[in-house]
């Protein structure tokens, strides 16, 4: 009901509908915007960021702007936002900030001029523009909206709309470029090569295969060496720390090769690591919760 | 409620975009903080649009989107290729053209 009230007035002022939206999105966007600067997380950054964009939406929709509204949510929401979670998503890797400073009190100072910048914002905007008379689109608020725009992009600013083309398509042609990268052929080592640097290294046997069915029916369970203990090279760097659900196993025999082992404490250190949560190690879940 | 209102809030909008700039390490972030920025300036148009009670505040918000488009396609093009030379987002860390 308040947004039909709302998307009625045409007038300058703002209806009792609208101050509402206003007092509401308006404090929301502002809310988000901060969070958008505190968060650690630059994912967090983004989704805080998209936040503050819908409720500008939303208010554009309010300020008789309806096609600005929907094209807010589209391009920047839909479409930029998007784009920057793809790059989060590929640079991700240390999208934490680091917290030297490089500069001196800089983070003090830029508070500082934050402060004074709002103030002088605020001061400025609330003196001069106290009580403008506010005109209102009348009947190019509603569904004259489009084509009032329309009208305009097309006589007065056609010669800025065709430069937004050469724009759009440079910008496009100049991400290509940039982003594109060209892959080397690697060099190829010969067979001689890769022996000799075989020999040479610290292991000339391949790793183990992981215990996949002997024991369990995961990657995640290691291979036991022929003493029973744990190959810690068999479990791939990836999956450690990964909780991996056990297969039944059924109850150890005397005679099966496969039998329980004994409680054997895994031979080094290393091994502990890398098993301790790897469930093949048939040890009473209690313990290992007490571990962590 | 007057227009106003909306100003002020674009006012200070601009001034969180502005300090974020300047407190942030990470570049993707400090082109957030842009973004936000431009998107200030975008409710101040549709502001001044209404209270001039013409359309052209409007279209040049819209065209300021457009810009900010192209913008944000390049600029996030060119962190992406500081990162694959430098293996870094820090804006601390792109220092090439320093010595």
């Amino acid at each position: 009901m308040i947004l039909a009230q709302v998307a009625d007035s045409t007038a300058g002022n703002a209806g009792v509908g609208e101050a509402i939206v206003f007092w509401i999105l308006g404090p929301v966007a502002l809310a988000a915007a901060v969070a958008m600067i505190f968060a650690r997380n630059a994912v967090h950054s983004a989704l805080f960021l998209v936040l503050t964009m819908l409720s500008l939406a939303v208010l554009y929709m309010m300020q008789q702007a309806p096609f600005l509204g929907f094209v807010q949510i589209i391009v920047y929401t839909g479409a930029v936002m998007m784009l920057f979670l793809f790059v989060l998503m590929l640079v991700g890797r240390d999208s934490a900030d680091s917290v030297v400073e490089v500069l001196r009190g800089q983070r003090v100072w830029a508070a500082i001029l934050g402060l004074g910048f709002a103030l002088l914002l605020v001061a400025g905007v609330g003196r001069t523009m106290f009580a403008v008379p506010s005109a209102g689109l009348g009947a190019r608020a509603g569904n004259g909206n489009l084509t009032g725009i329309g009208q305009l992009v097309f006589t007065e600013y056609v010669w800025p709309f065709e430069l937004t083309a050469a724009l759009l398509m440079t910008s496009a042609l100049g991400a290509l470029v940039l982003a594109f990268a060209q892959r080397k052929p690697r060099e190829r080592n010969g067979q001689r090569a890769a022996v000799i640097a075989r020999l040479r290294g610290d292991r000339i046997s391949p790793l183990p295969g992981p215990g996949v069915y002997a024991t369990a029916n995961s990657v995640a369970v290691p291979a036991l060496l022929p003493d029973g203990s744990i190959a810690p090279e068999s479990l791939s760097e990836i999956l450690e720390g990964h909780e991996v659900d056990e297969t039944p196993r059924p109850p150890a025999d005397g005679h099966s090769l496969q039998g329980r082992r004994k409680e054997l404490e895994p031979p080094s250190e290393l091994a502990s690591s890398a098993i301790d949560t790897a469930p093949g190690r048939s040890r009473p879940t209690s313990a290992s919760e007490e571990e962590r | 409620m007057s227009p106003t209102n909306y100003l002020l809030l674009s006012g200070l909008l601009f001034t969180i975009g502005a300090v974020g700039v300047l407190v942030r390490r990470n570049a993707i972030v400090v082109f957030m903080c842009i973004e936000l920025m431009l998107n200030a300036v975008n409710l101040s148009l549709v502001t001044f649009a209404r209270i001039n009670g013409t359309l052209d505040g409007q279209v040049m918000a819209f065209f300021v989107m457009v810009v900010a488009a192209a913008e944000v396609v390049v600029g996030l093009a060119i962190i992406m290729s500081i990162f694959r030379t430098r293996r870094s987002s820090s804006v601390d860390d792109a220092n090439l053209l320093k010595y």
